[in-house]
């Protein structure tokens, strides 16, 4: 009889516990993201003439040479059929790792590359990474120049304007939002 | 009456106080070889299993033996080592396996050898039992039960225990206690009653009642003790092996769960280089000399003529917080004797002198007779007949004596206080001058005995209490291991605050009763703390059994031997100072071994790992740069099992414990046995590399 | 230099707010007044317990307060896994299906023991409904049942009775994890964080190809999930993925809330104790732990991979963002191992062997700052053993707090020392026998590491993963299950009986020979205790593993 009672209080304590953890906790939060904060809470999307083009924190695949490049991405920045996020998983002693170094660094030499910024070779995290190195964005800067009607001296401007630096000069590392300077691109010189 | 004078002081020891040793040395010839036979009888694994730790050592031993035989039984693999090569590490494992035994029966053997020399005290000798009508019946002592009346003679062995309930004679005790002076033995004093089997009669003859059955005496419970027989495992000890089982199982998995892993990434595992590295991360070195520390602890106590029931109150010495001792007969000698009369009021030193023999007339007590000794001294004579007097004894609730003439004049002698009111309750005056000597005598640490005919007092007797020697700095070294000491007495305040201040105790209790020892062990064990209690009367006996350890004195009565975990047979209260060091001790060892075999690992896997995935990348680890795979492995195995005899002396020695802060303790310990067992191994295992190496053993 | 000063940066903030939340964790489980809150928590909590039925009475035994705990976790595993199993229709507009029962039951008990190991794609797998009913539920719960473990561990080596579990359990998540969360969620928020329930966005990129983006309630969901200890990503790529983290500030921040509540439960303990001097000392300890391993972790990385050097050179930056760097990456992998969160920020497979050995020896010693509430509990039975040990060495019986240490402390400390590697090796070891269930993707050495990763990953009820691993397997699934299990309520079985026992015990007022505990060369003699039973037990396997990897590379 006490198993049956303790079951019943365990119930009633999952019961309530279940609407304080999942209704009351969420349904604040979610009022005031849409509420105060619609931009963040939606997902920072950029819009270009009302359409919808990606979002400020998500990277997108750029392999054409007329874009600054993004990183390697294990899922092609998540333009399958299903939303996805995943580094590689190479482990650094695993030969296939080697082997996709080898075939990057062909590639990015071909598009002029000679000594590429590590983060160009190197996969990324989450495969989604917005950001490359200022040194990355640096190197192909002369690329761009030749691919549309910009100087490097604009180009290289543009590259600081949408380049974030550490957080209070502290936090993380300096970083490039290539989609932003991408869209900016397009913008000047279509 | 003999002229047999009660010693002055019978058994003080002399001499530095670890050097001292009152039993025969234990014969200690062919003790080497009786144990190098016992360790190859405890090979029997149904003697083995006991012991977690050796068990594992011992089956992998089996494994090795059959790898030995047959190289391929586990499997065919290029990797296996030869027949050669397990032979010899088959070999090293049973020597590791001796080297356990072999400590454990040298410790074995040392209480062996002293449980025969107490046994010898106990030959069976033929009593004299009283029988109920009055007559005799000889008998053999073995068949003696507890309350049987028995006569001992001029010449004849004491048959067992016992109460003295009639005669006076001399006893020597030199059997047990090795102190050859003959002692007094009489029946009624608190101290001299009890006599101990084995111990000869040497003048006189004395009626005994038998207070232990055969094989429930002091000496049968110590024999069992010493040889090891009845050791149950103390507590901590328990503790220490559930632990060295658990550490022993973690090596186990991990060494069981590496075939598989090593297999995957193409490293070799030969069983038996897996059975070596099991081996070598157990605890062996504490496992092998876990038991021969617990038993060489006993022996160690029997050498200080201590006489323990329990392997449990040794140890639980080593956490006394608080010593209560009974003043008498521990702090003090046994007996106060009367140093000076004292007249007050008029009355001359004579006059007082000759009151006090009358009030002692009946008095049998060492004091009185102390005080009839005086006063004859001083040439008075008792002056009374006897005939028709009866005699008051001291008791608790009146706090004096005295003796009542046929013509009715009471004599009395007693504390201050307790003669005052008699006085006053017949009419007299208590004279100017008493309480001055009253005083006096409290002062120099005495006792003041008030002296009174009718309603008038006399005088006051000093009785003078002799501190034994060497109080002082015993009682600091108690101090110093953080023990307080306590003092209960009946006397005054102020002379037991002088006894206190001069024998250096920590704090005192005044005109304590029976009653007042039991309160004052229970108040300290409320607040939680262990507390040991000396004492040598009949009414400590409720308080030495209501302390965590109870001591009592050999010289003391049978009922406080019985309350008592402990028997001192030299009487000496401070003793208990070598007990705590002991279980100290014991503690220490097995601790400061205990870590020094886990530190040992360490070099111990630096050793095996490399040598077994040498052909994997794991060479780099090779950081005593070890000869060969194989050499490495043997080496540490050598070391694994040489280490255990290395460590036996000290094992049976017991860690040198000095009285010091735990901080300091701790420091040192870990220093050596912490640090030291981190880099022992790094030195040893590589010397005998050099060693099998050079010498192209492999 | 930077990466150091953020190093420092850390800690400052974890030890600073130590004080703060310890002295309010105390308030807490100490029932001491908090007059901004009691006036409107305390009706709401005794209400809800009188609701649940529960009388409050502070347990007795040690299966008094078991009791109320495995049946409420029973029953909280039970609702997570029927709504993984069914997966209603609402909050799903990708019309995600049930999850295959052994993901469903993995998926469940993983996140009920607070471990949150990850054998799906979530962001493939759960709506937002389940992300939320389920997982979010288990944050709070899983996170609240350890805390309350915790501080009646605490109370029973303190001497007190164990306390109510209902009265934790409830107090845990009204006045610590829900007020914290919610701060921490907005913030998260703030930064870009999404936080609604309006379902994917699919977009076409400036190269034309179909992106399709996950969004959910993060925010709320990624708070509790740094917070609790717990882990589990909204994403797959957990605090990598830009919505989760979506820069260095958040980042920050989820660092310093992963190791705040184990730091302040260390710092509660000194006032339950009445001594922090010995709440500050462990604490130190910890700190110092940590130091020592960051500092391989960060090395490491930042010495960048050998076998690249033909193409690159400077740190290592596989399955590393941008914006935090190598440095941060491992600092993260360090912390979130430490504190048996198990959120990454970087691909724990891609570290270099040493910055993935920090992880895997984070995840055997299981202390340093440690899970929510076992933590300092796992801290204090190594102080038991280190005490027994010692203790003896100085020539009495072990004590601790004014208790002796005993045959019933001994055994129950040496079990949760024993359960460990039981958990971890022999799976492992099974598993690595039969290539048919390895699911290994990284060959040689590394592959070890992975198998062992996982297994102890789920018995220090972490989660993180070498997650290479093909582990979405029914074996592994199943497998993973009985060290999660087996590494969870083992231990906090054990910890109660052990603190039961120990807080009825008689206390014995400390003498000169009395060995202090809270002194700076017993704390480091503890520090040495932890590494050597941490360490030998594993040395083999981490031999074979990372060790065995850095040995493998060029130099």
């Amino acid at each position: 009889m006490t198993l049956f009672r303790d079951a019943l209080r365990a119930l009633r304590l999952t019961a309530a516990l279940w609407l304080i953890t999942v209704v009351l906790y969420t349904l604040p939060l979610l009022g005031i993201g849409q509420g105060l904060f619609p931009a963040q809470a939606n997902g920072s999307l950029l819009r270009v003439d009302g359409r919808v083009v990606g979002s400020a924190l998500i990277g997108q695949p750029f392999a054409t040479a007329r874009y600054f490049l993004s990183r390697p991405s294990a899922v092609d920045y998540s333009t399958g059929k299903q939303p996805s996020s995943a580094p590689s998983n190479l482990g650094p002693t695993n030969p296939d790792l080697v082997k996709r170094i080898t075939a990057a660094s062909k590639v990015l030499q071909g598009a002029g590359l000679k000594d590429p910024s590590p983060d160009l070779l190197y996969g990324s995290g989450s495969g989604l990474d917005p950001h490359i190195s200022p040194l990355a964005a640096e190197q192909q800067i002369e690329r761009i120049s030749a691919q549309r009607q910009l100087t490097p001296q604009q180009l290289r401007q543009m590259v600081r304007r949408h380049t974030e630096g550490r957080t209070l000069g502290i936090l993380g590392e300096a970083r490039v939002n290539v989609l932003e300077l991408n869209l900016e691109l397009d913008r000047r010189s279509p | 009456m003999t002229s047999l004078q009660q010693p002055f002081f019978p058994r003080m020891p002399r001499g530095r106080r670890d050097q001292r040793r009152y039993t025969e040395r234990p014969k200690t010839q062919g003790l080497l070889g009786r144990a190098i036979v016992e360790s190859f009888r405890k090979l029997d694994p149904r003697l083995t299993v006991r012991n977690p730790v050796m068990f594992v050592v011992w089956c992998g031993t089996i494994v090795t033996v059959a790898a030995t035989l047959e190289p391929q039984l586990f499997g065919l693999s290029k990797d296996a080592p030869g027949r050669g090569f397990n032979a010899v590490l088959a070999a090293i494992l049973v020597f590791t396996l001796l080297f356990a035994n072999l400590a454990e029966a040298l410790a074995e053997g040392r209480g062996k050898a002293q449980a025969d020399a107490l046994r010898r005290t106990q030959a069976r000798t033929q009593a004299r039992r009283l029988l109920p009508n009055g007559g005799e019946a000889l008998v053999d002592s073995s068949s003696l039960r507890k309350g049987d009346q028995v006569l001992v003679s001029s010449g004849e062995l004491i048959p067992a225990d016992g109460e003295v309930t009639d005669g006076v004679a001399a006893v020597d005790e030199s059997a047990i206690t090795g102190e050859s002076a003959p002692v007094l033995k009489e029946a009624g004093s608190d101290v001299a009653s009890s006599v101990t089997g084995g111990t000869l009669v040497v003048s006189d003859q004395l009626t005994i009642r038998i207070t232990a059955d055969p094989g429930q005496g002091f000496i049968d419970r110590m024999i069992a003790l010493v040889e090891g027989a009845e050791r149950s495992r103390t507590p901590n000890e328990i503790a220490l092996t559930v632990l060295l089982a658990v550490l022993t199982q973690v090596f186990l998995i991990a060494v069981a769960t590496l075939p598989p892993v090593a297999a995957y990434i193409g490293g070799p595992t030969p069983v038996v280089i897996l059975v070596a590295l099991l081996v070598a991360l157990i605890p062996t070195t504490i496992g092998g000399l876990l038991s021969a520390i617990g038993i060489a602890g006993m022996d160690r106590v029997a050498q200080f003529n201590v006489i323990a029931t329990s392997g449990r109150a040794v140890e639980a010495c080593g956490d006394i917080n608080t010593l209560v001792l009974d003043k008498t007969g521990t702090i003090t000698l046994g007996n106060r004797l009367a140093e000076e009369f004292l007249p007050v009021g008029g009355h001359t030193e004579a006059e007082l002198a000759t009151v006090s023999i009358g009030a002692s007339g009946f008095d049998t007590t060492p004091e009185g007779k102390s005080i009839v000794r005086l006063a004859e001294k001083l040439g008075a004579s008792s002056g009374f007949d006897p005939a028709g007097a009866t005699g008051l004894d001291f008791s608790a609730r009146t706090r004096m004596s005295g003796t009542d003439l046929a013509d009715g004049t009471e004599l009395r002698k007693g504390a201050v206080d307790a003669i005052k009111g008699f006085v006053r309750s017949r009419g007299g005056q208590v004279p100017d001058g008493l309480d001055q000597a009253y005083e006096q005598v409290s002062q120099l640490g005495g006792t003041p005995l008030a002296v009174c005919r009718g309603a008038e007092i006399f005088g006051v007797i000093y009785l003078k209490d002799i501190i034994k020697p060497g109080m002082r700095e015993r009682f600091d070294q108690l101090r110093r291991m953080g023990i307080r000491s306590v003092m209960l007495t009946g006397d005054n305040p102020i002379t037991a605050s002088v006894i206190a201040r001069e024998a250096g105790v920590d704090d005192f209790i005044a005109e304590a009763t029976p009653e007042d020892k039991i309160a004052v062990i229970q108040a300290e064990q409320r607040l939680g703390k262990l507390v040991a209690m000396t004492g040598d009367g009949t009414n400590d006996a409720p308080a030495l059994a209501q302390a965590n350890v109870g001591v009592a004195m050999n010289s003391g009565t049978q009922a406080a031997k019985e309350a008592a975990n402990m028997v001192d047979l030299d009487s000496d209260p401070t003793k208990l100072i070598d007990i705590v060091t002991i279980g100290k001790q014991l503690l220490i060892t097995r601790g400061a071994l205990t870590t020094f075999s886990i530190a040992n690992d360490v070099a111990k896997y630096f050793a095996i790992l490399p040598a077994l995935f040498g052909g994997v990348g794991l060479g780099a680890l090779n950081l005593m740069h070890l000869e060969s795979p194989h050499s490495a492995i043997l080496s540490a195995m050598v070391f694994n099992a040489l280490i255990i005899p290395a460590l036996v002396p000290l094992a049976l020695r017991g860690v040198a414990f000095r009285p010091d802060s735990a901080e300091e303790l701790l420091k040192r310990n870990l220093l050596v046995y912490g640090l030291g067992g981190l880099a022992v191994p790094f030195v040893g295992i590589k010397a005998i590399d050099l060693a099998i190496t050079s010498l192209h053993l492999i | 230099m930077i990466d150091w000063i953020q190093v420092a940066l850390l800690l400052a903030l974890v030890l600073g707010s130590a004080p703060l939340l310890g002295r309010h964790l105390w308030q807490v489980y100490d029932n001491r007044s908090q007059p901004l809150l009691d006036g409107w928590l305390t009706p709401v909590e005794t209400s809800l317990l009188r609701w649940v039925g529960d009388p409050g009475r502070p347990a007795e035994q040690a299966w008094d307060y078991l009791r109320p705990l495995l049946l409420s976790n029973i029953l909280f595993g039970a609702v997570a896994f029927l709504l993984l199993l069914l997966q209603p229709a609402w909050l799903n507009p990708l019309g995600l299906p049930g999850v295959r029962w052994d993901t469903a039951l993995h998926t469940a008990i993983s996140f009920l023991t607070n471990t949150d190991q990850q054998h799906y794609t979530p962001e493939q797998t759960l709506s937002d409904f389940t992300q939320l009913g389920a997982l979010q539920f288990l944050f709070f719960t899983s996170a609240a049942t350890g805390l309350a473990v915790g501080f009646a561990f605490i109370r029973g080596l303190c001497g007190r009775p164990l306390g109510n579990f209902h009265w934790d359990l409830v107090r845990s998540i009204t006045r610590v994890l829900l007020p914290l969360s919610l701060v921490f969620g907005l913030i998260l928020l703030i930064n870009g964080s999404p936080m609604t329930l309006g379902g994917p966005v699919t977009l076409r990129t400036l190269e034309g190809a179909t992106q399709i983006l996950g969004r959910g309630p993060v925010a709320a969901f990624e708070a509790i999930k740094q917070l609790g200890e717990n882990g589990g990503g909204f994403y797959g790529a957990n605090s990598a993925h830009p919505f989760e983290n979506p820069n260095p500030f958040t980042n920050l921040l989820a660092m310093v809330a992963m190791f705040a509540i184990p730091a302040a439960t260390i710092d509660a303990f000194g006032r339950f104790l009445g001594n922090r001097r010995q709440g500050t000392l462990l604490l130190l300890l910890v700190t110092g732990l940590f130091l020592g391993l960051a500092v391989v972790a960060i090395k490491a990385e930042q010495a960048g991979n050998p076998l690249l050097a033909p193409w690159l050179s400077g740190p290592n930056l596989e399955g590393k963002e941008v914006r935090f760097g190598a440095a941060l990456s491992a600092l993260f992998a360090t912390i979130t191992t430490g504190s048996m969160t198990g959120a990454v920020n970087a691909a724990m497979d891609s570290l270099m062997p040493l910055g993935g050995l920090v992880p895997l020896f984070n995840l055997f010693l299981q202390v340093v700052f440690g899970g929510q509430g076992t933590g300092v509990a796992y801290l204090l039975v190594f102080l038991i053993l280190t005490v027994f040990l010692t203790g003896l060495m100085v020539g009495r019986t072990p004590e601790l707090f004014g208790r002796k240490v005993e045959k019933a402390e001994v055994v129950y400390s040496s079990l949760i020392l024993l359960i460990h590697p039981v958990f971890v090796l022999v799976p492992a070891a099974i598993t690595i026998g039969f290539p048919a269930l390895q699911g290994i993707s990284n060959p040689g050495f590394h592959g070890v590491s992975q198998v062992v990763y996982e297994y102890a990953s789920a018995a220090a009820n972490n989660g993180s993963g070498f997650e290479g691993l093909g582990d979405g397997t029914v074996w592994w699934n199943l497998s993973a299950i009985v060290s999660l299990l087996g590494g969870r309520y083992l231990p906090i079985i054990a910890l109660l009986f052990l603190a039961a026992g120990f807080s009825r015990k008689q206390p014995v007022p400390p003498s000169q020979g009395t060995l202090a505990t809270d002194t700076g060369l017993f704390t480091v003699v503890t520090a040495v205790v932890i590494l050597i039973l941490g360490a030998l037990t594993f040395f083999p396997v981490l031999a074979l593993g990372p060790i065995a990897e850095a040995f493998s590379l060029p130099r």
